[in-house]
């Protein structure tokens, strides 16, 4: 059986933790991470509630040991401090001895510092210097420079999977043999243009969300940034690494039915599981634990489930959402549920799908609903976005 | 064993119009600091209510895609791979006035929905009923080539058969002017060609531009895509061994290149990077395309349509060539591509 790529190292930074362990902590005792918008003004302000790092971009700057006068996004600025948790853990001193990739991913860029000076640009010349922050390439361009990361480079954008796909990339490059490390993940910051955008659509949660609950009203924003250190068998061999969990498997697929909703028998959903399993080499019996995309709109979580049944059929091993704790972060979703589905395997532990009272009336789904110890061997972790993107990723123990 | 890519159909809509084979013999220089496309007729390929809603990056992608689809003979790819460097500039922008200007009140989602990257992917996926593998890079001047490698390496490892990689990039407004202001566009005004450019900045552009690549050789085949490279960051004293090594790995000799195809813009400080490496190929014929077509983030693309041209006829008009020189037979040709002198790719062709 195939035993995947070598994960090495993970960081992360969300509104339950600004490391692995706080995130971890938050997860057990099941303290979720949604509140109001502070740190910027919308006039949604009451309407909605978010997943909100409570650090300033200033605080982020000092924590980061940053120049007063630089062109970090927020964005970049929690994509570096999780990216370097997720280098520091691995124990990369120096970027240039193996052939060493980072693939990120956002859905906003730089739209926080655009939507803030977008008039302001053409008559302030002071703030000019964040015009070229506003790209997707922007934020990755930071945390490469930061890192002393000369080689490959780029960044993916499929909305709501894009960190998906970002791991499922390196995680190819790696066993191409053209690359035999690679940094990979994603990062996306809160803005007005997305909460606005997720507005419009009517699809946002005046309080806290509840996936896959008979009476959901929508999903919670949220902002965060995760990165997963990929090794080649020859690296960790070499450096006597250890190794945290390997990806088993990814799979890619698109719904092919409408740019913003699922389709009714989540055939993207299905068929994106269905190549991940396939690629791992398992049997759906095989999975003990499945994160779901589970955002807690009512069109993802019935598109979602019935995709689930037609993988699984009547034996759903345990499973649940945890975008209860984070909201829905966008582009770093995926890698964020990526390093809870290592910490499921490290520590044998399902999480609880927060929020949840009422089963669904479509079918017979009932996630985890507290912090669970179990034998965990495979997670599956799924992630959708829109423009019918969707990505699986499987997490296998070390 | 390692499966061979080929590139069997192009399509493109730029600022010299819609791709054909007279293309390149009909293109004039551009002389001015933005250029639009010229957009060809859409309705016989979207519906009139959708042209209305769609910008110019999705009818333009839509448009190159089923060209390049048409001519590879691909009815439904393996994979819908995509570049942007700047996403849908035109929706984004639309929706942010709108936020702003309304203080957050009486939005509707259409130029929402459309904003995001991964939209020309997308739409090309929903207009095929594609249900396949579907990815969007976003990474500046290699958002294309990202794109590209990812196709390369699932042809070559023979996980697809038949791919639609590709780029597109739209111009907007409020986004091109806030450019020129910081001088990486030329000023209104200025015109001066790619060649006899003395001033700061670029003449930008748009552009759509994708390909039909697939693992079996047609009659008409362009050419075969050896290996694809990027790199984040390489200076101009480093370039040298950057290139000797991509075309060492691919066993390739440098006296073997038979033409350079490089992303000459006319920014004379970025340019430098080309003059380096032209140092070392002093004998080769070299060849550049964005006098024709502009700048911007995915242009590149069009370097990879004009060398596919290149190999499968042999020869190109006279106004392709940088530093020409005699040349019976074309075998392997090398792009190179930097922005200011970052996001380095390099791309090698062979004849077929």
């Amino acid at each position: 059986m195939p035993s995947g790529v070598a994960i090495t190292g993970m960081g992360i930074i969300s509104s339950i933790g600004q490391s692995v362990e706080e995130n971890w902590h938050s997860l057990v005792r099941e303290k979720h991470g949604i509140s109001r918008v502070e740190n910027f003004t919308t006039t949604h302000v009451d309407d909605i509630m978010v997943g909100e790092i409570k650090l300033t971009n200033e605080e982020l700057i000092y924590r980061l040991g940053l120049p007063e006068t630089n062109t970090f996004t927020r964005t970049a600025l929690l994509g570096l401090c999780a990216a370097k948790e997720a280098v520091d853990q691995a124990g990369i001193l120096d970027m240039q001895t193996y052939r060493t990739g980072l693939i990120s991913s956002t859905s906003v860029g730089g739209m926080d510092f655009t939507e803030r000076y977008f008039y302001d640009y053409l008559t302030e010349p002071a703030l000019q210097r964040y015009i070229t922050s506003h790209d997707a390439g922007d934020s990755t361009h930071k945390i490469a420079d930061y890192l002393g990361l000369q080689g490959f480079v780029t960044t993916i954008s499929t909305a709501c999977s894009s960190a998906a796909n970002a791991i499922m990339m390196g995680a190819r490059l790696i066993q191409s043999g053209r690359l035999d490390r690679v940094i990979v993940g994603g990062a996306d910051a809160l803005s007005k243009f997305t909460i606005n955008g997720f507005k419009t659509l009517m699809i946002l949660s005046d309080g806290l969300c509840q996936p896959f609950d008979q009476h959901r009203k929508g999903l919670n924003l949220g902002e965060a940034a995760a990165y997963l250190v990929l090794e080649s068998a020859e690296v960790v061999q070499k450096e006597n690494k250890k190794v945290l969990a390997y990806l088993a498997g990814y799979g890619n697929a698109n719904d092919a039915f409408h740019q913003t909703a699922s389709s009714e028998d989540g055939e993207g959903a299905f068929l994106a599981m269905q190549k991940a399993l396939k690629v791992a080499g398992l049997q759906a019996t095989d999975i003990d634990y499945v994160n779901v995309h589970g955002t807690a709109t009512p069109n993802n979580d019935l598109s979602e489930g019935r995709a689930l049944i037609r993988i699984f059929g009547n034996q759903m091993p345990p499973f649940s959402s945890t975008k209860a704790f984070t909201g829905h972060t966008l582009a770093a979703a995926a890698a964020i549920e990526a390093v809870y589905s290592i910490l499921a395997l490290q520590r044998e532990t399902a999480f609880a799908n927060l929020n949840f009272e009422t089963p669904m009336e479509e079918f017979v789904l009932i996630p985890e609903t507290e912090t669970k110890l179990t034998p965990i061997r495979k997670v599956l972790s799924n992630s959708f976005g829109f423009g019918g993107n969707c990505s699986t990723l499987i997490f296998s123990e070390s | 064993m390692k499966k061979t890519a080929y590139i069997n159909g192009i399509g493109a809509v730029t600022a010299q119009g819609v791709w054909s084979e007279r293309l390149l013999a009909d293109a004039t220089e551009l002389q001015q600091s933005i250029a639009p496309v010229q957009h060809p007729s859409y309705k016989e390929m979207i519906s009139p209510a959708m042209v209305r809603r769609m910008s110019n990056g999705i009818k333009m992608g839509i448009y190159a895609s089923q060209q390049a689809l048409d001519e590879a003979e691909i009815a439904m790819p393996d994979a819908i791979v995509a570049g942007t460097g700047l996403g849908c500039l035109e929706d984004s922008e639309k929706f942010l006035r709108n936020v702003l200007d309304n203080d957050e009140q009486f939005l509707t989602p259409t130029a929402f929905i459309q904003s995001t990257h991964n939209t020309v992917a997308s739409q090309i996926a929903l207009r095929l009923q594609c249900k396949a593998y579907n990815f969007t890079y976003v990474h500046r001047s290699v958002s294309f080539e990202s794109a590209l490698l990812d196709a390369l390496l699932q042809l070559q490892s023979g996980k697809a058969t038949h791919i639609l990689a590709g780029a597109s990039d739209e111009i907007s407004d409020h986004t091109y002017s806030l450019l020129q202001q910081i001088g990486y566009i030329k000023q209104d005004g200025i015109q001066e060609s790619v060649k006899n450019s003395t001033s700061v900045g670029v003449n930008y552009s748009e552009g759509a531009v994708f390909f039909g690549l697939s693992t079996n050789k047609m009659a008409h085949t362009y050419a075969e895509i050896v290996d694809v490279r990027i790199q984040n960051d390489v200076n101009q004293v480093q370039l040298k061994d950057f290139v000797a090594l991509f075309l060492q790995e691919n066993n390739v000799a440098i006296e073997e290149v038979d033409a350079l195809i490089l992303g000459i813009n006319g920014d004379i400080e970025s340019d430098q990077y080309y003059t380096h490496l032209l140092a070392d190929f002093d004998a080769v014929p070299t060849v550049y395309y964005k006098h024709l077509i502009g700048q911007f983030d995915s242009s590149s693309a069009f370097g990879l349509a004009v060398a596919s041209q290149l190999l499968k006829h042999q020869e190109l008009p006279k106004q392709l060539f940088w530093q020409e020189q005699e040349r019976k037979n074309f075998r392997y040709v090398l792009l190179y591509n930097q922005f200011k002198g970052k996001d380095h790719s390099l791309v090698l062709l062979r004849a077929c």
